[in-house]
């Protein structure tokens, strides 16, 4: 596998500004889902977004992806100037697999990556090509699995995989941690890391789990439907705001 | 046609004997041709869980045949066609438009379309029994140049699998993640549905609407109880709806049968065996 170094074929900012979100605002019908979202993505930098369920985070990314119309504006910044629009690697919320379905790694995987026909014997080409990709996450020996008997740590590293091929600018990971055990979790976020200081990309990712910010992000946001709080995970933690948003919630749940 | 007929000379059956039996020489190629096509939809409709879609269709394609026959059209066939397809598209919309469940828009449609079907069928006292042979079909009344038109479109449909499939298919698996690799998932959709539109329409006269969306199920249905990837997921969905096909053809030669019914039939048999092997695999 080659080696992308910054500014050559792979992505590269030079520590500029990688996305730049600015009064962002999306409604579905007559429903608000996102006001006056602000905010910067930094080259090399781990971003993670929090926030209660239904905040509107999945519609956030689904936004900067492009797939949803929205108000406001979202910038790219890229190394030379360059405005146009960013590779972004895209991780979604663990899609369900029925045990049966008959999808293998391989399939799946080149269908996203490749014009060739899955249900045709693969070329030996392709099928080195999957490998490689896959051994970026330690995941080669997976790929004549199919992807319904995974486990939640592993179809993550798959999906993990897919998102990094082609290497992208930036990379957005919906609830990465969600159905993934402890072990796994250890292994995605260290796996997170390494592609941040190899690759030099930014990494966007919202999670539910609080007790490991520290452990990897640079930044946390609080969001519920607007931007309620950015800073350091301790300063976001320990915020009046976080303990608004959360303890609120935990308030009402506890007393029905 | 005549390369055909002396290759079947060639098989040791009755029928098979020169310059006779031509209308069983006929539906033995017309099986050949039908049920690898659907043998291939089948993977999709699966994968895509869309079933109920399919059956819907055929119901759309019935009304289609019902306003062409009222138009006054020597062959209503086309008009069922243009239905099935605008239909097609326009189920694809509402799906992706609404937030209803999949199953209730198509519940909606359906029953609309048969309702319309029906309306027309029967208005000024209009008699529905010119129709029966729609709703159960008859292999051995194929000619020629309709088997031509299913070469033509099993050719289209194969070389649509071969351009569109993986797209497909990562639509079906997560719309959102196959939209942040560039493919266009209403669109890839809507041309799928067009194309069970299509081959339903037509081959409806010759399998029987009431059977026609088993030959759409089962076979990938079955063949999903043993796959392990997509090269087998095909290989087992197309090889047991071309053997059903055949078996089922032949059955109904024999015994004179309906031969949509025998075929679904076979295909159940067939289900029901890869079934408990699954079974007994999990065990």
């Amino acid at each position: 596998m080659s080696v992308h170094k910054h500014g050559d074929a792979g992505p590269g900012c030079a520590g500029s500004c990688c996305l730049k979100v600015t009064d962002l605002g999306v409604n579905f019908g007559s429903e608000e889902i996102l006001h006056d979202v602000s905010f910067h993505l930094h080259c090399g930098e781990i971003v993670a977004l929090i926030g209660p369920n239904g905040a509107g985070k999945s519609s956030l990314f689904r936004t900067i992806l492009g797939q949803i119309p929205h108000t406001g504006t979202i910038e790219f910044q890229r190394a030379g100037g360059d405005k146009t629009r960013p590779l972004i690697g895209y991780v979604p919320q663990s899609p369900s697999f029925d045990r049966g379905d008959p999808v293998s790694v391989f399939d799946f995987f080149s269908a996203a990556i490749h014009r060739w026909p899955v249900f045709l014997p693969a070329p030996k080409k392709l099928r080195e090509r999957v490998k490689t990709c896959l051994a970026r996450v330690h995941g080669d020996a997976l790929m004549d699995k199919r992807m319904g008997a995974l486990s939640g740590g592993e179809l993550q590293r798959v999906l993990l995989a897919l998102a990094l091929e082609p290497l992208p600018h930036i990379l957005v990971l919906d609830e990465p941690l969600s159905g993934v055990d402890i072990d796994g979790e250890k292994q995605l976020l260290d796996m997170l890391d390494e592609i941040r200081t190899n690759y030099d990309l930014s990494i966007l990712l919202s999670t539910h789990d609080f007790a490991t910010l520290d452990q990897y992000a640079d930044k946390v946001l609080l969001l519920k439907h607007q931007i309620l709080k950015v800073g350091t995970p301790a300063e976001v933690l320990s915020s009046p705001e976080f303990q608004a948003v959360f303890h609120l919630d935990l308030g009402k749940g506890g007393r029905r | 046609m005549e390369w055909w007929y002396s290759l079947v000379e060639l098989l040791p059956f009755e029928w098979a004997a020169p310059g006779s039996m031509y209308f069983m020489k006929n539906a033995l190629l017309a099986v050949l041709v039908i049920s690898p096509l659907f043998g291939l939809l089948s993977t999709m409709v699966v994968t895509n869980r869309m079933s109920f879609f399919s059956d819907a269709l055929g119901h759309s394609a019935f009304t289609g045949i019902a306003i062409g026959t009222l138009c006054g059209f020597a062959d209503p066939m086309w008009m069922a066609v243009l239905l099935a397809a605008v239909f097609a598209l326009l189920f694809t919309y509402v799906r992706r438009r609404s937030h209803m469940a999949s199953d209730t828009v198509i519940g909606v449609f359906s029953s609309t379309a048969v309702a319309l079907g029906i309306f027309i069928a029967t208005l000024d006292g209009g008699s529905f029994t010119k129709f029966n042979s729609l709703l159960i079909g008859d292999i051995l009344s194929v000619e020629p140049e309709k088997i031509g038109l299913l070469a033509v479109i099993l050719l289209v449909v194969i070389l649509l699998w071969l351009a569109a499939f993986n797209g497909l298919m990562l639509s079906s698996i997560h719309p959102a993640l196959a939209d942040s690799r560039g493919i266009r998932v209403f669109w890839q959709e809507a041309v799928f549905s067009m194309a069970i539109a299509v081959v339903v329409t037509v081959s409806m006269t010759w399998v029987g609407l009431l059977v026609i969306n088993s030959l759409l199920v089962l076979p990938a249905a079955a063949g999903r109880n043993l796959a392990r990837n997509m090269r087998q997921f095909h290989l087992f969905s197309i090889l047991a709806a071309v053997v059903a096909g055949i078996a089922g053809l032949m059955t109904s030669f024999h015994i004179s049968s309906s031969a949509g019914a025998s075929i679904t039939l076979y295909l159940a048999l067939w289900f029901a065996l890869t079934f408990l092997f699954r079974q007994s695999r999990a065990s």
